[in-house]
């Protein structure tokens, strides 16, 4: 019989304070898996989300803001800047993707934000080895087509054909008169892209009130050429200098592209390897930076920082506080062995009489102690990925985060090593107690 | 020789720092193969003399020697394997450990021993005492009689020199009094086992070839 057998059979003996105090430790181990994979999992999203492109240019102001706008669907669009700025930039050799966003309006009900893009977006990975699939229909075609998310279509039960309008600026006191029809509905992605609802550029751009006033554009551009600030762009030729038009009644006027705007430009810079590509990046992105139109981010360092001082932080006091049930359950394993010291004094003096020695009886409450501790933990592990799993659903639904219960986070490798160092701690006390216990008077207590 | 006790002094303090002997004994001997009943009152030592032939207490002063191995020279652990291996005991209370079935408390006592665990002797030995239908069956479960029998195969599972039997019915209903006596001592025969069997039992005593009164050769007060 071996010490796990021996130390089994005494759990077995105290079978439910044994299970409590396998169980605390359990729940906290539980606590920490869930809050490790589902963290894993959501940095994992968000940072997959973010590297499919390599910069992302938009309207001065906060990196984050451009980031979480243009990638994540969230917060208010910054500004807008100049459509000439988007066709400079796919012209430039060092880009070989350039995708123009524009952003600002909303679905009917103000859920789900409307995407001006052009059909190559859905040509491109959205991250690396990942390529756009289609459940239904097909990809962007005609100006008044809309390809729409997993979760969008989910929600309101699109099927291809659906017409749908959409709320200026998210205002939905403000619904354009013009609508989309659905021509695809995207398979589901596990990113943002789910809950995005992707619309022709060019028909974005036929909808009213979507473009600048072409003289507003004329000055604004004027004015960026005599402050001689564009670095990036040279002064183009913005009209031939007749009158704005007005559109007759009932009739609609195609807007030029000094009317035209982008709210973002995702790119993909050219190379032959990822180095080359980072190098580009690299270099292009102070040259925009400087100028005094648009800023250039690079999704990845925003994401890595967001991650790093916010997300990183409440995951550091989550793991801290399931650390700290550990520690606590712990306790109630020491005390729980400890104080079955006093009515186990017999046993343990009868198997000194048998021959065990002293280093066997403390081996024994050792190996109890490991054996509730890990056996907890294992518990716990198995627990935690069940309550993932359980709440995978209910974060998907949510959040249009795919949990996979099995994911395994690396740092669950750390779990049993440590309670098996707890479990030593724990059962010294106890297994010194043993060791020290006075075989004849166990035997005539 | 299985067992020589040669000047064996022990005494226990006292709370107020006095000693309080409790053995004295110039010589004591067991041949081997011998089976002796020891007669002495309660508090007289008798229990004291069984831990001290076992290794569990060491002596003030004398030696122990069993199986031609002076005990009282060997360092703990070697005390330890020494009883694994060559003592067997029967307790008045069985001491049988609640946790374990009648087989597994039969051979918890032979892993201690380093040796390889003969769970085929184990069952025979259960199966010689009455118990083959028993085997996976806890204390709990079982009768007092059971109990001490389970008691009498676990203390020979090792093959022991001596075999140490402290008021081994005591506890045992009159009718289960004679077969625990009978296992013992057959048992002992079979093994070539010495036995000593501590009583206060006259009745007990009086089914023993060799009786020895504890006062007769223990004088914890004289001086020597």
């Amino acid at each position: 019989m071996n010490l796990f057998a021996i130390a089994a059979k005494s759990i077995r003996q105290r079978r439910l304070a044994s299970c409590l105090t396998a169980l605390s430790i359990s729940l906290g181990v539980a606590l920490m898996v869930a809050v490790l994979v589902i963290n894993g999992v959501v940095s994992r999203m968000f940072s997959q989300s973010a590297t499919g492109f390599h910069l992302i240019v938009g309207a001065k102001g906060s990196p984050m803001q451009l980031v979480l706008n243009t990638i994540y669907f969230l917060d208010r669009p910054i500004e807008n800047i100049p459509y000439k700025y988007y066709l400079q930039l796919k012209k430039n050799s060092a880009v070989a993707h350039a995708i123009p966003f524009a952003l600002g309006d909303t679905t009917e009900d103000g859920k789900f934000r409307i995407v001006g893009t052009i059909p190559e977006y859905f040509e491109l990975e959205y991250v690396p080895g990942k390529k756009f699939q289609l459940q239904d229909g097909k990809f962007l075609q005609g100006k008044f087509d809309a390809v729409i998310g997993a979760r969008v279509a989910r929600a309101y039960g699109w099927k291809v054909g659906r017409a749908f309008p959409i709320a200026h600026g998210g205002n939905l006191g403000d619904i354009h008169d013009e609508k989309f029809a659905v021509a695809g509905i995207l398979a589901p992605t596990g990113s943002p892209i789910d809950r995005a609802v992707f619309i022709h550029y060019d028909g974005f751009y036929e909808i009213e009130g979507h473009g600048k006033p072409l003289n507003e554009a004329q000055i604004e551009e004027r004015a960026r050429n005599a402050a001689d600030q564009q670095i990036l762009l040279p002064s183009t030729q913005l009209s031939d200098g007749k009158p704005e038009s007005k559109p007759t009644a009932g009739q609609k006027q195609p807007i030029s592209d000094e009317q035209k705007q982008v709210t973002a430009i995702l790119l993909q810079m050219a190379g032959d390897g990822p180095a080359q590509r980072e190098t580009l990046s690299f270099l292009i992105k102070p040259r925009i930076n400087k100028g005094p139109v648009a800023q250039a981010v690079d999704p990845i360092e925003q994401i890595t920082k967001l991650l790093r001082d916010v997300v990183g932080n409440i995951r550091t006091m989550l793991v801290a506080m399931t650390i700290l049930i550990i520690i606590v359950s712990g306790v109630g394993i020491f005390v729980s062995i400890y104080n079955s010291m006093s009515d186990r004094r017999r046993e343990i003096a009868i198997m000194r009489a048998l021959g065990a020695r002293r280093r066997t009886v403390f081996s024994v409450i050792i190996a109890e102690s490991v054996l509730l501790c890990t056996g907890g933990g294992v518990l716990g592990l198995l627990l935690g990925h069940l309550l993932v799993f359980v709440a995978g659903p209910i974060v998907e639904a949510r959040s249009d985060i795919l949990i996979d219960p099995w994911y395994f986070e690396p740092h669950e490798l750390y779990i049993l090593p440590a309670l098996l160092i707890l479990s030593v701690i724990v059962g010294l006390v106890p297994g010194l107690t043993a060791y020290r216990a006075d075989v004849a008077r166990g035997l005539s207590d | 020789m299985s067992l020589v006790l040669k000047d064996v002094r022990k005494s226990y303090r006292e709370p107020d720092g006095a000693a309080l002997p409790i053995l004295n004994i110039a010589e004591f001997a067991l041949q081997s193969g011998e089976q002796a009943a020891l007669l002495g009152p309660s508090g007289g030592g008798k229990t004291t003399l069984l831990n001290v032939i076992a290794g569990i207490t060491m002596p003030d002063a004398g030696s122990v020697t069993v199986d031609g191995i002076d005990i009282t020279r060997l360092h703990e652990v070697g005390r330890d394997r020494f009883r694994a291996q060559k003592i067997g005991f029967v307790f008045q209370t069985f001491n049988l450990l609640p946790a374990f079935t009648a087989l597994e408390n039969v051979l918890l006592g032979m892993s201690f021993s380093g040796k390889a665990v003969d769970r085929r002797r184990a069952e025979e030995l259960l199966g010689k005492v009455g118990l083959s239908h028993r085997l996976h069956h806890r204390p709990a479960r079982m009768s007092v009689g059971e109990q001490q029998r389970v008691a009498v195969a676990r203390s020979l599972a090792n093959r022991p020199s001596l075999l140490l039997a402290d008021e081994p019915t005591a506890n045992v209903d009159v009718k289960n009094q004679t077969t625990v006596l009978d296992l013992i001592c057959e048992g002992c025969r079979e093994n070539q086992v010495s036995l000593l069997m501590v009583t206060h039992s006259l009745e007990v005593a009086g089914r023993f070839s060799r009786v020895d009164k504890l006062g007769d050769f223990n004088h914890p007060r004289a001086d020597r």
